[in-house]
């Protein structure tokens, strides 16, 4: 394998890891645990805008296509060579970090989309929220710094 | 059938005889196309096997038609909004998918003789069908007829006119037939749109079709009850994902097909770096 093809698989390893755990966060995480589970988030919150609602349906089927996207793409590099696992499961614990955190925060705290649950003091919510956000963010990032100079190393 | 008119004719023994005249003509067209398909698989037996499957989509694939426009799902659907969307779910998007899955193109290509089959073949490529089969006009017909039938007065009238129910639900049918098979058809198409092209009206098209289910939950049409609306609605955002996140992984499954390395043996003369490559696996 050529160092320019070696790589161009790391990327991939990465991509393919970050599309995943983006995506199972914004579609199963949420859906699953905190729709249909928990029953926390609203199917619909009334007092929304329209804007607000397009943007979540855009962002719904956004995240189901990074879900699949990201495992073919690891379908795709598993035929092609050994995958790093520690390294793609550090890209997905990345990515799952970086997407709380980016719904906690920007579409909980600033636009205000929804919050993460209703007529209870949302403090602690938000602090585990972003707190266990910034944690699995901080472990990703240090198995991606850690398996950095081994991409071949299962 | 006194329960289809509901009161909106002012003849109900003639509005009576049209949703007859429409059970009739579904249960007729219904059979046409399980024979048809039928006769295309006795006329190419003489060909290479034809997967077990294929056949099988396209036969439970009729079965939905069924049941989305006869049938006591389709009864309930002119008081349920629930089962209404019960019957656009099997109709519009399970029934179309299925069907797509079947293959008919592929098997027309393989039972009808060179002459009709090359005819058939120029059809498709006419500019006609490459428009229609553009995922972007699929996805327009599809979402925006969607979005005409719950938005406007059109669901009513469907209600109150057994034509218009014909034609609504014949285009709910054939749009979903053809975003399918623009999208992940195994049907030979020779104006295919690209790996990028067609992701994006996917998204676009589960956007879509997700921001309406959730528009539908606070806005349930006319005359229907808010807990029936609901429940609807529901059904509409989450049955639809089943199917949509199925479109999906078929998308990425024609990809992962389609860009399969090639292995030195199929190549001939392969490059250095496949090479080594197996070496490194080995």
């Amino acid at each position: 394998m050529s160092r320019h093809s070696k790589a161009q698989f790391d990327r991939r390893v990465l991509l393919s890891g970050v599309l995943f755990g983006s995506g199972i966060a914004a579609s199963m995480i949420d859906l699953f645990i905190f729709h249909l589970a928990l029953q926390w988030h609203h199917f619909y919150d009334l007092s929304t805008t329209e804007v607000a609602l397009t943007a979540d349906g855009f962002f719904h089927a956004f995240g189901w296509f990074i879900t699949v996207w990201g495992l073919f793409l690891l379908a795709d590099l598993r035929r092609r060579t050994a995958i790093p696992w520690k390294r793609w499961a550090g890209a997905v614990i990345t990515g799952v970090g970086f997407f709380q955190l980016l719904d906690g925060v920007v579409s909980h705290k600033v636009l205000g989309i929804h919050q993460i649950r209703y007529g209870v003091d949302l403090l602690l919510y938000d602090v585990v929220w972003i707190g266990s956000a910034v944690v699995l963010l901080l472990i990703g990032l240090l198995m991606l710094r850690r398996t950095r100079h081994h991409p071949a190393t299962t | 059938m006194d329960q289809h008119d509901g009161g909106h004719s002012a003849n109900p023994a003639m509005a009576g005889m049209d949703w007859e005249v429409l059970d009739v003509v579904v249960v007729l067209l219904l059979g046409v196309g399980a024979l048809v398909y039928a006769l295309g698989l006795w006329a190419a037996r003489g060909r290479s096997p034809w997967p077990l499957r294929r056949t099988l989509f396209w036969y439970v694939g009729i079965g939905c038609v069924a049941a989305g426009l006869l049938g006591p799902v389709a009864q309930a659907a002119h008081t349920s909004f629930t089962a209404h969307m019960l019957g656009h779910l099997l109709l519009g998007m399970i029934a179309p998918l299925l069907m797509v899955l079947g293959a008919p193109i592929t098997l027309a290509m393989r039972a009808l003789p060179a002459v009709a089959a090359r005819r058939l073949s120029r059809l498709l490529r006419s500019a006609w069908i490459r428009g229609l089969t553009h995922p972007v006009i699929a996805a327009t017909l599809n979402a925006g007829g969607l979005w005409l039938l719950y938005t406007t007065e059109l669901f009513h009238m469907m209600h109150a006119s057994a034509a218009v129910y014909a034609l609504v639900h014949l285009h709910l049918f054939a749009a979903g037939y053809l975003l399918t098979a623009s999208l992940i058809g195994p049907d030979p198409d020779p104006h295919r749109a690209s790996m990028p092209v067609r992701s994006a009206v996917l998204v676009l098209f589960i956007a879509a079709h997700s921001i309406l289910a959730k528009w539908l939950f606070a806005h349930p049409p006319q005359g229907v009850e808010p807990a029936d609306g609901r429940a609807g609605a529901q059904l509409m955002y989450y049955g639809g994902d089943v199917v949509d996140v199925t479109l999906i992984v078929l998308l990425f499954a024609g990809w992962y097909a389609a860009t399969r390395p090639r292995t030195s043996r199929s190549r001939g003369s392969a490059r250095a770096d496949d090479h080594e490559t197996r070496g490194a696996r080995a």
